[in-house]
């Protein structure tokens, strides 16, 4: 079997709102640039391209063929997209380097949540028949699976608010972070509810954003990178969209993820968790201890672009590698409603 | 943007959504015994064909919940209320829909709802308006015709900002001039503009301004009708490559007979009247034949 690693990662800042088009272009023109110049390639060194993005939230048809122009596809590109967070790309470019179809591929997300209203927009991921026309928006949704778990015991605000506090400190050593700061619970936990019982700390911001990521198998990784951030468990599993039948205090697709790729003895955990509660769901459904160091980022509370930020934290992930701060990481990333889809990428630095 | 999306219900959903018409709810037995409302098309766990209904009633208790202080467009109601799973008197899922509660206070897990029906029942997860709190049972069942399809009317709003690029083009178009821009690297002209070179990758950096003068590289004769179309057919698309562009646009051709129109044919913008300008290409309203002789082949071959 071909080794396949991640050689190179850049997003840009996170932010609120930005002035460019909702095909993504402006945002993906200088990381393309930074991460390809980094590693001293140009668009022609790349084997496969793969994206993932979606025309609901562009509020425009293909835009993610717009997007294209963002690589300057001419010769030709082989090139593919999943309308989903682009960790489901990078899953898809991955098999594509095992297979041994080629040797480097790039991947790609952006996502301009704040051209619509995001709360609505989110309702387009759910069922169409009886559950879109009520429109449910994705913080009255996330506050009945919070409830739940506060309910059963599992979580409550105090240590909701804690994650927030710890995403928010943790994100002041990321410059490229839309949230952060130091707070404290008791300051948190005096705001009022947005979806009672979740606070506006408790959900991840609306941003503007893009991340990209470079693979590379076997030598190529090697000659790029000193230190490959090589994938030794890629899985993703899917639970029932009817939420109605799920046990929502747990997430039985995370917890198949995490075992397939081998959750076990990382370091640091970058988790895709949009809401303080479901960082706490996922560190129990992926059993991370306490000695994990989980979303030394910031994680997505500190900025949260739509179909970017699950890849976002494999390359986050990978970054520890690479930088030789730690030799095994784990990058998880979240699709559908609810933690109905997840995915887990094991990476390991070799000596 | 709005679009009513309009779909077939199939047998399990059909029997659900024609049910709910009659002030009924129906459920389906999953291969575990469980009986799901919704009801589901297939076993969440086995993934079996499922097809044994089970009728349940209108009532139930809640079984997880949030509060919505402020409504969003298009949710059931449109002031506050709460989210909440229920799990109706025979189920063993549980439904989401609205409770209107007034105030959150009167919220908990077990609180017992009943469904408050729609007058005007259509066949739809919205003939229940919402749920109530109640003890006593909901309005009783009546008769109606089963319904096969459902129509889901979506609405969304965007705002479109104008990027870098397009802001000199629309700026432009509000003073009648045509600005496109110039890869640096490959030097071919973009109209309207892009954000990047599309061959290039690069930001298009260079302002150029065209004439309203071009030629046609190729075009269509538009017989068929269709919704939202703005012309009486039949009428002429034509592709216009404007002088010193390397990229047509799409626009109209009037003026000219359909069968006369020609590839090469040498066409100019007739412009609205001025003060009906905005930042639109409508702004030329549409195009016709300049009279001069057609374009040899060699001069848009590239640009077709």
């Amino acid at each position: 079997m071909r080794e396949v690693a991640v050689v190179g990662f850049a997003q840009t800042p996170c932010v609120r709102e930005t002035d460019g088009t909702t095909n993504g272009v402006e945002m993906l023109v200088p990381i393309f640039h930074e991460v390809l110049g980094g590693l001293g390639l140009t668009k022609s060194d790349i084997g496969f391209w793969c994206s993932g993005s979606s025309d609901y939230l562009a509020g425009r048809a293909f835009s993610f063929v717009s997007a294209v122009d963002a690589i300057g596809a001419f010769p030709p590109i082989m090139e593919s997209h999943v309308e989903m967070d682009a960790a489901w790309a990078l899953y898809e470019a991955w098999v594509k380097l095992l297979c041994g179809e080629v040797d480097t591929a790039l991947v790609y997300g952006f996502g301009k949540s704040s051209a619509g209203q995001l709360r609505r927009v989110m309702a387009m991921q759910l069922d169409p028949y009886v559950v879109t026309p009520l429109w449910p928006d994705s913080l009255g949704l996330a506050g009945i699976q919070a409830r739940m778990g506060i309910e059963s015991g599992l979580w409550d605000e105090r240590s909701m608010a804690s994650v927030a506090v710890r995403s928010r400190a943790a994100a002041l050593s990321n410059p490229l972070a839309q949230l952060s700061g130091r707070f404290g619970v008791d300051e948190l936990l005096a705001a009022d509810y947005v979806a009672d019982p979740l606070r506006r700390h408790d959900c991840a911001p609306i941003t503007d954003g893009a991340a990209t990521i470079v693979l590379a198998a076997g030598d190529r990784a090697r000659e790029l990178c000193e230190r490959p951030a090589w994938i030794t468990g890629f899985e993703h599993r899917t639970d029932s969209p009817s939420f109605g039948t799920r046990d929502l205090t747990t997430s039985p697709s995370a917890v198949a993820a995490g075992k397939a790729a081998g959750a076990e003895d990382v370091e640091v955990a970058e988790l895709h968790a949009p809401f303080t509660h479901q960082e706490i769901l996922l560190r129990q459904a992926l059993g991370l201890g306490d000695d994990v160091v989980v979303n030394p980022s910031g994680g997505v509370l500190a900025g949260n672009p739509m179909f970017a930020a699950g890849l976002a934290r494999i390359g986050e992930a990978a970054r520890r590698v690479h930088d030789g701060s730690a030799s095994r990481v784990l990058g998880h990333a979240t699709s559908g409603p609810l933690l109905q889809q997840n995915l887990v990428c094991v990476m390991e630095g070799r000596q | 943007m709005g679009f009513d999306y309009t779909r077939s219900t199939g047998p399990t959903l059909g029997r659900f959504l024609s049910d709910l018409r009659r002030r009924r709810v129906t459920g389906i037995r999953g291969s575990d015994g469980r009986v799901h409302v919704p009801p589901l098309e297939y076993d969440p766990v086995t993934a079996q064909r499922l097809s044994e209904f089970v009728d349940v009633a209108a009532t139930g208790a809640v079984r997880g919940w949030s509060w919505i202080p402020e409504p969003l467009e298009g949710q059931p109601l449109a002031r506050p209320f709460a989210w909440a799973l229920i799990q109706l008197d025979g189920a063993d899922t549980s439904l989401l829909h609205a409770v209107d509660a007034g105030s959150p206070d009167r919220m908990a897990t077990g609180t017992r709802v009943r469904a408050r029906w729609r007058g005007e029942r259509v066949g739809a997860i919205t003939d229940i308006e919402c749920f109530e709190i109640s003890d006593e049972p909901a309005d009783p069942p009546a008769e109606a015709d089963d319904v096969t399809m459902v129509t889901t009317p979506v609405h969304l709003r965007y705002t479109h900002s104008a990027s870098p690029t397009e802001d000199p083009f629309l700026r432009g178009l509000m003073e009648g001039r045509l600005i496109a821009q110039r890869c640096p690297v490959c030097e071919k002209v973009y109209f309207p503009p892009r954000p990047a070179c599309p061959t290039d990758g690069v930001p298009t950096t260079d302002r150029v301004e065209l004439g309203d003068r071009g030629t046609v590289t190729t075009f269509c004769v538009v017989n068929v009708p269709f919704l939202g179309q703005r012309i009486p057919p039949p009428y002429v698309s034509a592709y216009v490559l404007l002088d010193g562009a390397d990229i047509p646009f799409l626009h109209l051709l009037l003026g000219v007979a359909p069968a006369d129109v020609r590839m090469g044919m040498r066409v100019e913008a007739v412009w609205k009247p001025r003060e009906e300008w905005g930042p639109s290409m409508q702004n030329i309203d549409h195009f016709r034949p300049s009279g001069e002789p057609d374009a040899p082949f060699d001069s848009y071959s590239r640009h077709l």
